[in-house]
């Protein structure tokens, strides 16, 4: 058993489907932060089997968690300050996502203009569908890609 | 961007004005006097455009522009976002074709002057969906209470889309699907009309139907949509409208067409008075001359 010890302020994001937690440290722009952070891959989990932990020590008003809602709403975010959990956070599904997710469809303007930002917007929130705010497109994991 | 973009409201006070225009051409002959217009065509479209300068110039303002993206610097590689910034220096308005979606979306975010999308790709073309609402409320004297038939290519054809998601706004409307099996409307949109218990039916023949319809919207079957040739040739002259179906329809029922056409229908309707394809290139100048005083708030308060 691999232990990894409590952190003092910051996220410990449970729950995450196995093997996902690499994709979320790039997504949440973790590699970009000057702080401790442990990925903790496959641990033993009662209600999934296996699961994924993130574990970021860092001021909790630094990161930008809607993104996570969007890739997967079951994660569990714990707050913690002063090493105790302080909060627990619901995901919502984030109204807007930006460069999080590229528009595929090849007819789409963010397919040719420099440095035009991919965003998309909840279109609908029960059926969770998102569009692209330029051309409408329908994101799927086939149809878009997370980059 | 979208015909969406206008409430019902402002779509009622753009449709007055232009009914306004329609009686009243010169009181309006000088109201953009000083004005110019830019017509940034990316790809050509000879009907739009002739329709956006002919608006611009029957309020008395000038046009500037370019019908095709080889005569425009986009040749040299030059973003929508750069072009519009310079066009925003030349002009007070904008009217913006493109064959990629959303770039009229792109070029209003950085606009300094209001940009109307003149059509983008399959995506969006509102004033054509604008042209169609005026059209049907100035001959039939009201939006809503009627039986619509789109009959063609429902599945590609995006005046049709346009043109069903600004009719449920209105009440009473029942839809009438006529198309082959592979041009049949898309899912997401008999989704819609579900949700919203507006009643739809699907058909593929054309004669069955006709005593009911108020409407009925014809679409040309679009070669570009297909990747076989053999498809496009079976199904181009699927539907033709011609005397024999004009004579089981009603006898106030009109005829609508985004236009060009070809084959779908006969040269032998447009003598019939129910035709209303071409009124309703007229009615398009109307609504563009309304939307450009609209948009560069010169239009009379009331």
């Amino acid at each position: 058993m691999l232990n990894v010890g409590k952190i003092e302020e910051g996220f410990v994001l449970d729950h995450i489907k196995a093997g996902k937690s690499l994709s979320l440290y790039e997504h949440l722009q973790l590699d970009k932060l000057d702080c401790t952070v442990a990925i903790i891959k496959n641990a033993r989990s009662n209600k999934m089997g296996k699961k994924d932990i993130l574990k970021v020590e860092c001021d909790i008003n630094l990161l930008d968690l809607d993104v996570l809602a969007f890739i997967d709403h079951n994660i569990t975010v714990n707050v913690i300050k002063d090493g105790e959990i302080v909060d627990k956070r619901d995901l919502e599904l984030p109204k807007q996502i930006r460069n999080v997710i590229k528009c595929r469809n090849p007819r789409c303007i963010t397919s040719i203009e420099q440095g035009l930002p991919h965003i998309f917007v909840l279109a609908d929130e029960q059926k969770e569908i998102y569009r692209c705010k330029y051309c409408e497109e329908k994101y799927s994991e086939r149809g878009g890609t997370l980059k | 961007m979208s015909p969406l973009d206008f409430t019902t409201k402002e779509l009622d006070r753009l449709f007055d004005l232009a009914g306004d225009i329609e009686k009243h051409k010169e009181k309006y002959a000088h109201a953009c006097e000083g004005k110019i217009l830019a017509t940034c065509f990316y790809e050509p479209s000879t009907r739009t455009r002739l329709s956006f300068e002919s608006a611009m110039t029957r309020l008395g303002g000038r046009v500037i522009g370019f019908s095709d993206a080889a005569s425009s610097s986009a040749s040299k590689g030059e973003s929508v976002s750069d072009t519009i910034r310079i066009i925003s220096c030349y002009a007070d308005i904008c009217a913006m074709r493109h064959p990629k979606e959303g770039a009229p979306m792109v070029a209003a975010e950085k606009s300094g002057i209001p940009v109307i999308n003149a059509g983008d790709g399959g995506h969006q073309h509102p004033t054509q969906t604008l042209t169609d609402l005026l059209t049907i409320r100035s001959l039939k004297g009201r939006l809503g209470g009627f039986t619509i038939g789109l009959c063609g290519d429902l599945k590609f054809g995006r005046t049709v889309h346009s043109l069903i998601h600004a009719l449920v706004r209105y009440p009473d409307i029942r839809f009438i699907f006529i198309s082959p099996e592979e041009l049949k409307v898309p899912d997401y949109i008999t989704d819609m009309l579900r949700a919203r218990e507006i009643p739809y039916e699907e058909y593929m023949s054309l004669e069955d139907i006709m005593p009911q319809l108020d409407l009925l919207y014809m679409t040309r079957v679009q070669k570009e949509r297909f990747f076989n040739e053999e498809d496009y040739v079976r199904l181009k002259d699927f539907y033709i409208l011609d005397k024999a179906k004009m004579a089981l329809a009603r006898p106030d029922m009109l005829v609508l067409h985004p236009l060009p056409r070809v084959n779908e229908i006969s040269v032998e309707v447009d003598e019939d008075p129910r035709a209303a394809y071409f009124k309703q290139a007229q009615y398009g100048v109307y609504v563009r001359q309304a939307l450009i005083l609209t948009l560069l708030g010169l239009a009379p308060q009331t």
